[in-house]
């Protein structure tokens, strides 16, 4: 590896990341990003100060050891580097793909402050494609048997990530999901053009290689409850159910054919493939040629929004009540949507759904918005403007507000405190909840959240569980 | 993989299937149902589980061959197999003893009343059936009801069999003639569980009905199932599948149920047609 100064180092511009054509795949469900070559990761590396004191790590929720690691992809021991990262982080193909870094490790990159942040993101994609690539499942030494059995409910980040962990602490973990495929959110709802489902299989496949036991179709709650579950020898607990209940807007016409939750939406497309009927049996609203209003800012309404054009919508809007600089959804994603031709109503909020005779959505009234003082949340508190309201006519709506919590677990499990929301109250430090061997995490805890947050929860869950079995 | 250890035939395009699932077996109640998905293309959908056996660890569902799904589950016999069946969801009867039960099945909704019915004799109420059908042969259940109910009045709209009438016109007569009825549980086609609701509503009785609409999940994840109850917005998955009948919104249930008519038409089209392919082919190979 060339010796290079700090100075050459700042000289190399971020590395593009390859992607298809925004026309092109517009009209193909195909991974928009093509991922590093090995050259453009080995530039890429060398940008990397290796600063003593590496910052970028204090925003990475699972504290991978992001300078080790691009050190070794610097000097092209990619193989090196994976293992590097999984000693932190068990699915790094997935989190290098929909992890906020913007907001986290690149955020604090020293090399961001004057210029553009080093691609840590971009870099564990790469390294995670390489190895899953080259060298197939690689199994990581597992701890002796401990005897003891734990219960994972959720075969979603939070719930994969405290898996792995926990298999390798020697315990046998059993992993309930309630569909009938695993992944959970991975799944239904992150499309395959940011995330193929082939690389979540991967990640699954390398845990049941590790001995994690997977059980579909289980729903914790009616199928066992978590009393049943710890009388049938399981020794503890971890909750990762999600959030799992949609909100709606609560405007009128919310109920008419052809107003969906994000969830119905993409559950219908990825999970079920929609976009392959008749040929899969599940169908979804046809938007061919149609005109689609996706109300919401984050990165689910990203994905519905984009899903609609590949279904080919001929108009797709994404209609936020906020400006440009509050959409919480990732720059690349609203990047790559604009790229796609989503047209983005900013400043305006729905006032009711217009139906027509028959009951299908026909249009949306909308008000037009402006930004007043900051609210609770810091950001501009957006405001009607008085007799400001149009009718945007559409057919088909998807709300992606957000989610609550889903009621299962709480109408099934008296003795665990939840707060109004429902939300599981837990032990910021254990991660335990009000109920002995019982742990929680991800957005059942926190409301909805990111992937790698609910990671990082079932990380320290895990951490907490190996530690309560070894004390009882 | 859930085998299927028994099927026959109620009624023309009515099939009943006796399913190995151990584990819903033990657990199910009255009113629950499972979302089964046939094969690995197919769509989830969601049938009320018409009775169970603890010991054999069995559940029974009775299905009317409609769409793609059920007519798709209706060729499937004894020995074959269903790749997913997940349950017991949703919420249990709500069962008391209120004095006199009435439960009210229409067609093959008398499959999904009936083990309401029986969980209402056993908590000690004078129980009355009324099954209804469109013809004879479509009157399904009445001797395993009449072993349970105390009495059972079959109705059909041609005259065929039983009273020559709707289950509601029964009902009515019921109440005129002065029988005391404490509590209705109507389960059926929309308009027939409209009907019912529109007839108690007069005298004041506690009605309850049991929706039918589309799911995917089934656990409150997608919010497909919604619908208008009391005018605020219900996960049927979750918060149902009863409800008073009285405070159900029909016609919004009826029209959302519409959302993938053609859909539906489009896929039993192609179905049917790779299923006249292979018989011709299935020909041309005998001769």
């Amino acid at each position: 590896m060339p010796e290079l100064s700090k100075k050459d180092r700042m000289k190399i511009p971020r590395q593009p990341m390859p992607e298809q054509d925004g026309v092109v795949r517009s009209g193909n469900f195909k991974e928009v990003n093509l991922g590093f070559t090995e050259e453009l990761a080995k530039m890429e590396a060398l940008r990397c100060l290796q600063c003593p004191k590496p910052v970028c790590i204090d925003g990475c929720p699972v504290e991978v050891k992001i300078k080790d690691f691009i050190h070794l992809v610097a000097e092209g021991d990619f193989l090196g580097a994976a293992s590097k990262i999984k000693e932190d982080n068990m699915l790094p193909a997935v989190c290098g793909r929909v992890c906020p870094q913007e907001e986290q490790c690149e955020a604090k990159c020293v090399v961001g402050v004057k210029g553009e942040s080093v691609a840590i993101g971009r870099l564990e994609r790469f390294v995670a494609d390489y190895e899953r690539e080259h060298l197939g499942l690689k199994t990581p030494e597992l701890k002796p048997k401990t005897g003891k059995k734990v219960a994972i409910i959720g075969s979603g980040p939070s719930g994969l990530s405290c898996a792995g962990d926990l298999i390798q602490s020697g315990h046998d973990v059993t992993v309930f999901e309630a569909l009938h495929e695993l992944g959970g959110v991975l799944v239904y709802g992150i499309p395959e053009f940011r995330l193929p489902k082939d690389i979540v299989k991967a990640e699954i496949d390398s845990l049941k290689s590790l001995g994690v036991d997977f059980q579909t179709n289980a729903v914790i709650g009616f199928t066992d409850t978590i009393d049943e579950l710890m009388q049938n020898g399981y020794d503890a607990v971890f909750i990762a159910v999600g959030a799992g209940l949609p909100y709606f807007l609560n405007i009128e016409g919310e109920n008419l054919n052809g107003v969906y939750s994000s969830n119905e939406f993409l559950t219908r497309v990825n999970l079920m493939k929609a976009y392959k009927f008749p040929e899969f049996d599940t169908p979804v609203f046809n938007v061919k040629d149609k005109t689609v209003a996706v109300f919401g800012g984050g990165n689910t309404a990203m994905d519905a929004v984009r899903t609609s054009k590949r279904l080919g919508a001929k108009n797709a809007y994404i209609i936020y009540r906020r400006s440009d600089a509050e959409l919480p959804a990732r720059k690349e994603e609203i990047h790559h949507a604009k790229q796609e031709g989503i047209e983005f109503l900013l400043l305006a909020n729905p006032n009711k759904f217009i139906g027509d005779k028959d009951g299908w959505l026909t249009g949306v009234e909308l008000i037009k918005m402006e930004l007043g003082e900051p609210d609770a949340s810091g950001r501009r508190k957006p405001v009607p403007i008085k007799d400001s309201n149009y009718v945007l006519n559409i057919d088909m709506a998807v709300i992606a507000i957000g989610n609550g919590s889903n009621p299962i677990i709480q109408q099934t499990t008296p003795d665990i405190n939840f707060n109004k929301w429902g939300n599981i109250l837990v032990d910021e430090e254990s991660m335990a909840t009000s109920k002995k061997g019982v742990f929680a995490g991800g957005d059942i805890v926190t409301g909805g959240a990111t992937v790698i947050l609910a990671m990082g929860a079932g990380r320290k869950a895990a951490k907490a569980i190996n530690e309560y079995l070894t004390q009882n | 993989m859930y085998k299927i250890v028994n099927a026959e035939f109620l009624a023309e395009n009515i099939k009943r299937f006796v399913i190995e699932a151990p584990k819903i077996a033990a657990k199910r109640k009255a009113g629950q149902f499972v979302i089964i998905r046939l094969n690995d293309g197919g769509e989830r959908i969601p049938l009320t589980i018409a009775d169970s056996e603890t010991a054999n660890g069995t559940i029974t569902i009775i299905v009317q061959g409609i769409g793609k799904t059920t007519k798709e589950l209706n060729s499937l016999n004894t020995g074959d197999f269903i790749l997913d069946v997940v349950g017991p969801l949703g919420k249990a009867s709500h069962i008391e003893k209120f004095g006199t039960a009435v439960s009210i099945g229409g067609g093959v909704g008398t499959a999904i009343a009936y083990p309401t019915a029986v969980a209402l004799k056993q908590a000690g109420n004078h129980t009355i059936s009324i099954i209804g059908g469109r013809t004879r042969e479509l009157v399904i259940l009445e001797n395993e009801l009449k072993q349970v109910c105390d009495e059972v009045y079959p109705t059909t709209d041609d005259g065929s069999y039983g009273f020559h009438g709707f289950v509601t016109q029964k009902l009515k007569q019921l109440i005129d003639n002065g029988t005391r009825i404490d509590f209705v549980l109507a389960i059926g086609p929309i308009p027939m569980m409209k009907a019912v609701a529109e007839t108690t509503r007069p005298y004041g009785i506690k009605t309850v009905v049991s929706l039918n609409p589309v799911m995917v999940d089934g656990t409150g994840m997608c919010g497909g199932c919604r619908a208008t109850v009391d005018n605020k917005t219900v996960f049927v998955c979750v918060d149902g599948p009863e409800f008073d009948a009285h405070l159900v919104d029909f016609a919004t249930l009826e029209r959302r149920n519409r959302t993938y008519k053609e859909s539906e038409q489009e896929a039993l089209h192609e179905h049917l047609c790779h299923f006249d392919k292979a018989f011709e082919q299935g020909l041309k190979l005998n001769n």
